[in-house]
């Protein structure tokens, strides 16, 4: 075995069981913990796959920003999960047969795989030799010369994903009293006071 | 030597794993969306092996998509469950039925 089949082990096993504890775990928190484990843990096999760039992503965006995100609702919702755990053990057995049989039709799949004939010939972007241009660049160069178009629309995507979010968790709080900035600014200061003369023993 | 078998091998895993959470955490909205993220990890990681053995760059523009579209549902999906927790006090998927006719 060479140091790159110890790697790729080091990386897979802890990938599988993270896996396996994030949906069996009691404790959200670990759970998510967990995950971050995976989505490390992926990383490093697409280190090892030559794809530095994917790796880095993955890095940045699933941990840095939908894990932790997970992290804040979970940590911000009062949930009780105790209660929504406790009919966890009934699904055990139907979940286990649905997953063996899945398991077992991909192994199939994947035992009896081969390769096309032309499908080298049919490659559409072939990687440059690493020595002369690194991943990074060469992905770079693909995405912003052949795949433009679907890169702005994966952009709008998540501007789209944006606005929906903050729009869903928007709260107008009526109990709450804010500024009101344009009625400040169209103030008139001649009638925002009134003098008055009163009379000594009448009153208004 | 580690071949793409071994990384179908472990994607497969994680996809099944994923399907395995949604049917075990049927109430906990939160597993679910965590669950549907390991299986498009599942499919990130069958693009990168497809990409690196066969030695074409789209497999991997391919990922960066997948991982777009990931981001964009868990940030809709986590708004939809706060919203929901915030009218209903749980985060129950059973509860979910108010347009049930």
């Amino acid at each position: 075995m060479s140091v790159a089949d110890v790697a790729f082990y080091c990386f897979a096993v802890p990938a599988v069981f993270a896996a396996l504890m994030v949906v069996t775990q009691r404790n959200m928190v670990h759970a998510v913990l967990w995950l971050i484990l995976v989505f490390l843990s992926s990383a490093g096999m697409f280190v090892l796959l030559g794809a530095e760039f994917v790796a880095m992503l993955l890095v940045i965006v699933y941990v840095g920003a939908v894990a932790v995100l997970f992290l804040f609702v979970v940590m911000m919702l009062d949930v009780d999960f105790e209660a929504l755990k406790s009919e966890m053990v009934r699904y055990v057995p139907v979940a286990a047969l649905i997953g063996i049989v899945i398991l077992l039709q991909l192994s199939m799949g994947i035992g009896a795989w081969v390769t096309a004939e032309g499908a080298p010939a049919m490659r559409q972007a072939v990687t440059p030799d690493p020595s002369q241009i690194e991943n990074s660049r060469a992905l770079g160069l693909l995405i912003y010369d052949k795949y433009l178009y679907l890169f702005q629309t994966a952009g709008l995507i998540l501007l789209v994903a944006m606005v929906g979010a903050i729009l869903l968790t928007l709260r107008e709080r009526r109990d709450v009293k804010r500024q009101n900035v344009l009625a400040q600014m169209w103030r008139d200061p001649a009638k925002a006071m009134e003098l008055k003369d009163v009379k000594p023993g009448q009153g208004l | 030597m580690v071949g793409l078998e071994h990384y179908l091998t472990v994607s497969a895993a994680l996809l099944v794993i994923g399907i395995f959470g949604i049917f075990l955490n049927r109430k906990n909205v939160i597993v679910i969306l965590m669950s549907i993220e390991l299986m498009l990890l599942a499919v990130n990681i069958n693009l990168v092996a497809f990409s690196s053995f066969l030695g074409d760059l789209t497999g991997q523009v391919f990922t960066l998509f997948v991982l777009t579209v990931a981001a964009a549902e868990a940030a809709i999906g986590l708004a939809i469950l706060v919203t929901f927790f915030r009218n209903r006090g749980t985060i129950d998927v059973e509860d979910v039925n108010v347009m049930k006719g």
